[in-house]
């Protein structure tokens, strides 16, 4: 690691279920070369050893240390302080729109609700004796479906949607976009049940296309396109019958 | 925790809104002047000269500005959600509607 240069104000947000929530103030070592993870690691193993985080993979493939950083939702672990440092300053939080376990780590559980209310889970077209069913990997469908299959569920687009913020009933571009690629997938059996849980209430057409998730998805996933693929499959269907 | 939220999609979904509203509180103004044509057309003469008053034609402008960029952006939201297209594309048909609209306006302007 690169020489110490100088100490950085580093603002957390405590607390969590129960208590009040409130701004505690750290000096962090500034290296060159540090994530805001490395700094948030910092705090809880020199300064404070009960503050509460969530992380495992370091690496940006298991989507569990997404945190507010200067208001926005990130991956820790593969945000660079320099890139997002304020007026030399930094401040951490939970990630919005979730409820908050303690400190940094929020609970998770509404969001995967919601991914499994949106049906995005594999209806199979074959039982275990029938062959594999071929998938064209040129299909403009399965095209549709491989640009969204890479998401780490890290609930960022979750977390920076102001849709959610405002109707607690919104699946969210996640769970949307997951019944979005199912939708598109040759081996689905059931787009019907798909189109059903989508577009009750609370479904894609509540979203504003605001485009906060495709703007912060840190594995640069469109979210809001998927939704609006969405909006136009359910219309399709409203308008000629099912697909 | 401020949020920080300030890019262009966000920005015209907010402009969109906020225009929509002040256009929906003009309304019942628009209405009761131009019942006066109906009700008491000298009445409604007198009035219509306050758009005589610099600070009304400065309101006057305001008010095409918003009823611009809200016809705009519901077009922009039509096509957002209609039109499946990459974004290349959409780049270049907005680029062709603000270019047609500024030469229209370009010969509306010289013909009035």
């Amino acid at each position: 690691m690169a020489a110490q240069a100088t100490a950085m104000k580093v603002t957390v947000e405590r607390g969590g279920a129960g208590t009040e929530s409130h701004r505690q103030s750290f000096d962090v070592p500034a290296y060159e070369n540090q994530t805001v993870l490395d700094v948030v690691s910092w705090i809880q193993q020199n300064a404070d050893p009960t503050l509460t985080y969530r992380f495992a993979c370091r690496v940006g493939m298991c989507g569990s240390c997404a945190m507010m950083v200067n208001g926005v939702p990130r991956w820790t672990c593969r945000t660079h302080v320099s890139r997002v440092l304020k007026d030399g300053a930094l401040h951490v939080g939970p990630l919005r729109n979730l409820p908050v376990i303690k400190d940094l780590a929020a609970d998770m559980d509404p969001f995967f609700d919601k991914w499994v209310a949106a049906e995005g889970r594999h209806h199979p077209t074959r039982s275990r004796e029938e062959e594999i069913q071929p998938v064209d990997p040129a299909a403009p469908e399965r095209q549709t479906a491989s640009a969204g299959i890479e998401c780490i569920n890290c609930a960022i687009c979750y977390s920076a949607c102001d849709t959610v913020a405002g109707n607690p009933d919104y699946l969210g571009p996640a769970a949307l976009q997951r019944a979005w690629t199912v939708y598109n997938d040759a081996k689905d059996a059931n787009k019907g049940a798909i189109l059903d849980a989508v577009s009750g209430k609370g479904g894609c057409h509540s979203c504003h296309s605001m485009g906060s998730c495709t703007q912060y998805c840190p594995n640069d996933l469109d979210p809001l396109s998927a939704i609006l693929g969405l909006k136009r499959a359910t219309t399709r269907r409203f308008f000629k019958g099912a697909k | 925790m401020i949020v920080a939220r300030a890019h262009p999609l966000w920005l015209a979904y907010i402009l969109h809104r906020l225009s929509g509203l002040a256009l929906a509180l003009f309304l019942p103004l628009h209405f009761w002047v131009l019942s006066m044509a109906v009700t008491d057309a000298a009445r409604l003469d007198a009035f219509l000269t306050l758009t005589d008053m610099p600070l009304v034609k400065l309101a006057e402008f305001g008010l095409v500005f918003l009823l611009a960029v809200h016809v705009f952006g519901g077009l922009r939201l039509l096509a957002l959600e209609w039109l499946p297209w990459s974004a290349p594309q959409k780049t270049w048909a907005a680029a062709a509607v603000a270019g047609s609209f500024l030469v229209s306006t370009t010969f509306l302007l010289r013909a009035i």
